[in-house]
């Protein structure tokens, strides 16, 4: 993966520009020990490393306002960090830039019920925000599966999903407002407790920037009252494409399930291997959960299990017990698990509209005999999201590289037919030279348009996002 | 200008050489007066794309909203974000077309449940101000892909760009509704009411207030919808939860009577034949009844409706002058001005200066030669 060169003035004035950070900050919040900065060479996307120049923690607004202010005085690059969960090399940084992670910030400010919403530093973990209401019986939506680890600046740099984004939405649906530092270190506030913008939707532009617009430093999300229960069911195929329309079929019945989930054959033999949760031996297996009151539950099931059954299912088990619903669960949880206990996995979002489901998965597999990898399938099927899983060997020379290769094609097969890049996990450097299969030129000069009125010298996480060819020039010119 | 096609509208703004007043159906007719060549999309119509099964629409921007809502209905389907017609508050004529609606990003009652339009957007096509024909988005579900100017143009009242096509999640019509009626509250017990039924398992689509209805009394209005069983499950559970605030209950289940009192809650009918200034402020909901009787104090004349559970209060009032004056945090848009109003008071809330700031910037990169709808925002 290219990077661009690190800028050498930058190199060669470290330690300056260190000293800087000192002053601003308290002695244990600046990281420039180059065995200590090796902590923040990666994040999920563990293939690609390199130390940042140094790394900084701060515990406020204000401090990470005034290390803004030094890296823009300094025209030192900034790359933030929420937990540094990220599988697209969001937060991966350069030799010359300085890694700023919210990690210590994970207060919450405010807890306000009767308004439904909550007000927290961005270094809050997602699961801690629903930790902090769940004494009450409320929660904060977006679940996506890193949630015990990842934090909240990160879900709204990314606009992170999860499985109950169905219902729920994602993040940029369940965020109100936001404190966010620019790159010259000024602090504004954007949104609040009221809904809505009263000009441009700013809150909506920043929310999935990648880090590349601001430092989000605090945020007010929606919180919603827990509902008073939930339980699955699963259901068994001997086709793709039949599993496909029952998804379909119920998506249009007008029931709401909060999670419809899809595991494919390869998936369904490794968790069963893995795990043992009972699954069928089929070609697709589909999780739906609905939540609600035990009698709205029953009455959602019945119906959902109903349309099922007009497209001949293997196997139809509905739960009826918080034990057969953690059962139903168990193998789903542990997909990933499994694919990894088999070899090392790339794991793909690209999402899909729903009714070329059936198409896609056959020419997936397809593929598999063309690059000699094999495939897992699990994703949420709801919502078109896939999340391909392909098995490599990464100490077999060369097979990252096909993997990758691999993984490229069937992003571009999801463009195809009229989909997406990537559904809840972010461009970062990984799609990055991707874009232009998507975007044409026009659509990717608006984007870093909008970049140059937020970060005119292009400082904040500068070589994501965009194809470096792309954004060259503007990269170029800010220096 | 009518441009039949997506390259005739980006042919028009390259070659135009003044502003444009850009328009759907010029059905919502807010905002500072732009004086202007009219550049209407109401040649871009028809629904290009449609899946049921996915819940998703694809139509060109000139799009009659009428229309948009018959196909979807022919599938049991419908907008979820239940934008509201301007027609009545505003007292224009002439169709809606779905641009509009999203380009104004016009939300109904049910945006405190499924969003505002702009949730429901996936993606635009639109030709900016120097005539490119440019895109976001698309039309799944799911897309992080680059940074979200659907968002941005959502709202943007045809200032940054101008839509030629939108794509849009669409919902299945549930089962069936009912509402719980609480008659007789005052503002502040009705906005505790509804905070409580939101605050409750019981999913709300709609939770409203009117502090004097259509018979004159206060009415406190609770939408739930889904399947029967679930429907009146909840609606006991509503009546048993608020019972201890001492409300005449009533739950309404006759579908005639609940679509028309959720038009009339969406559209703001109350406010139709009223005089005088229309203001649409978004609160907090529980800072909504304080601001309503501070406003009572000098003014005891003002119509007032509560929607989203207390966060947006429309207002009706004779007062000519800036409501902003008063403190409260959130933002106030002036629907309709009357008299010395107009072209005095700012139509939009007016931005703290960093964010001013960003604004311009970015109206200068979508629009360097400030031709489309110029000023209109302010």
């Amino acid at each position: 993966m290219d990077m661009p060169e690190p800028n050498s003035a930058i190199l060669s004035r470290k330690a300056e520009i260190v000293a800087r950070l000192r002053r601003v900050l308290p002695p244990s919040a600046v990281i420039d020990d180059p065995v200590e900065t090796r902590a923040y060479e990666c994040d999920a996307l563990t293939a690609y490393r390199c130390p940042p120049l140094a790394a900084v923690l701060p515990s406020t607004t204000e401090e990470v306002s005034a290390v803004l202010r030094v890296c823009h005085e300094e025209r030192v690059p900034v790359v933030p960090r929420g937990a540094g969960t990220s599988l697209a090399g969001g937060s991966m940084p350069t030799a010359d830039a300085v890694i700023l992670g919210v990690a210590r910030m994970n207060d919450v400010l405010e807890t306000d019920y009767d308004n439904r919403i909550i007000r927290v530093q961005t270094g809050r973990t997602n699961l801690s925000v629903s930790g902090a209401v769940e004494e009450n019986d409320f929660f904060y939506a977006p679940d996506p599966s890193s949630q015990l680890a990842c934090a909240i600046a990160g879900n709204i740099a990314m606009n992170s999903g999860g499985a109950h984004c169905l219902k729920y939405g994602v993040t940029t649906n369940n965020l109100m407002g936001v404190t966010m530092v620019m790159m010259d270190g000024e602090v504004v506030e954007i949104g609040g407790a009221h809904l809505d913008a009263g000009g441009l939707d700013l809150l909506g532009l920043i929310c999935g920037s990648e880090g590349q617009l601001g430092v989000v430093t605090e945020a007010t999300l929606r919180i919603l009252r827990k509902p008073e229960g939930a339980r699955p069911v699963l259901m068994g195929f001997d086709d793709n494409e039949v599993a496909g329309q029952c998804v379909s079929d119920i998506i249009k019945s007008g029931i709401l399930p909060v999670a419809i989930e899809f595991m494919d054959r390869p998936c369904i033999r490794a968790t069963e291997a893995f795990a043992g949760a009972g699954y069928p031996d089929c070609e697709a297996l589909l999780i739906v959960e609905v939540e609600g009151s035990d009698a709205e539950i029953d009455a959602q099931l019945q119906r959902i299990t109903a349309i099922a059954r007009t497209h001949n299912p293997v196997e139809l088990r509905e739960s009826g017990s918080a034990e057969e619903s953690a059962k139903i669960w168990l193998g789903r949880k542990s997909a990933f698990g499994a694919m990894g206990q088999i070899n090392d996995y790339m794991c793909l979002d690209g999402t899909i509209p729903v009714s070329q489901l059936p198409y896609v998965l056959r020419r997936i597999s397809e593929m598999t005999k063309e690059f000699g990898l094999d495939v897992g399938n699990v994703f949420h099927a709801g919502d078109g999201n896939m999340h391909p899983l392909i098995l490599f060997d990464a100490n077999k020379p060369g097979d990252l590289e096909k993997c990758e290769a691999f993984g490229a094609e069937i992003l571009k097969l999801c463009v195809e037919v009229g989909g997406c890049l990537t559904g809840e996990h972010g461009v970062g450097i990984e799609k990055r030279d991707l874009m232009t299969t998507q975007y044409d030129p026009g659509d990717l000069d608006i984007q870093m348009a909008v970049k140059d009125v937020f970060d005119p010298q292009w400082l904040l996480n500068p070589a994501k996002v965009f194809p470096l060819a792309s954004s060259e020039a503007r990269r170029i010119a800010a220096e | 200008m009518t441009p039949e096609n997506e390259a005739a509208l980006a042919e028009c703004i390259k070659s135009a050489q003044g502003p444009l007043k850009v328009m759907g159906g010029g059905t919502r007719d807010i905002g500072a007066q732009v004086e202007g060549e009219v550049l209407s999309t109401r040649a871009l119509s028809g629904v290009t794309l449609y899946e049921p099964g996915a819940l998703t629409l694809v139509a060109g921007a000139g799009t009659p909203l009428a229309e948009i809502e018959a196909v979807l209905a022919a599938e049991g389907q419908r907008l979820a974000f239940e934008p509201m017609d301007h027609r009545g508050v505003l007292g224009t004529t002439g169709e809606p077309t779905i641009g509009g609606v999203v380009a104004a990003n016009v939300s109904g009652p049910r945006r405190i449940q499924v969003g505002a339009c702009r949730d429901s957007a996936l993606g635009v096509r639109f030709v900016d101000g120097q005539g490119r024909v440019l895109k976001n988005g698309g039309r799944v579900m799911k897309n992080v892909t680059g940074y979200d100017l659907v968002k941005l143009m959502s709202g943007s009242w045809g200032t940054l760009g101008v839509l030629s096509e939108v794509s849009l999640k669409v919902q299945a019509i549930p089962e069936t509704a009912a509402c719980v009626l609480l008659n007789g509250l005052s503002d502040a017990d009705a906005v505790k009411a509804m905070s409580m039924a939101l605050g409750s398992p019981y999913d709300l689509t709609g939770a409203a207030h009117a502090p004097s209805g259509v018979d004159g009394h206060p009415v406190t209005m609770l939408r739930i919808e889904g399947l029967e069983e679930s429907v009146s499950y909840r609606a006991d559970k509503l009546v048993e939860l608020l019972a201890p605030l001492g409300a005449e209950i009533l739950v309404e289940r006759d579908a005639d009577r609940l679509k028309a009192g959720w038009a009339w809650v969406r559209d703001a009918a109350l406010l139709h034949e009223v005089e005088g200034a229309i203001w649409r402020i978004s609160v907090k909901p529980s800072d909504a009844p304080a601001l309503v009787a501070q406003l009572r104090e000098t003014s005891p004349e003002v119509t007032v409706l509560y929607d989203w559970g207390g966060g947006l209060v429309w207002i009706a009032t004779p007062i000519m002058r800036d409501l902003r004056a008063m403190p409260f945090k959130g933002h106030a848009t002036l629907i309709r001005g009357s008299g010395t109003m107009k072209g005095t008071v700012p139509v939009f809330h007016p931005e703290p200066a960093p964010l001013a700031k960003i604004t311009q910037g970015l109206r200068a990169k979508f629009d360097p030669r400030s031709i489309l709808n110029p000023g209109l925002m302010g």
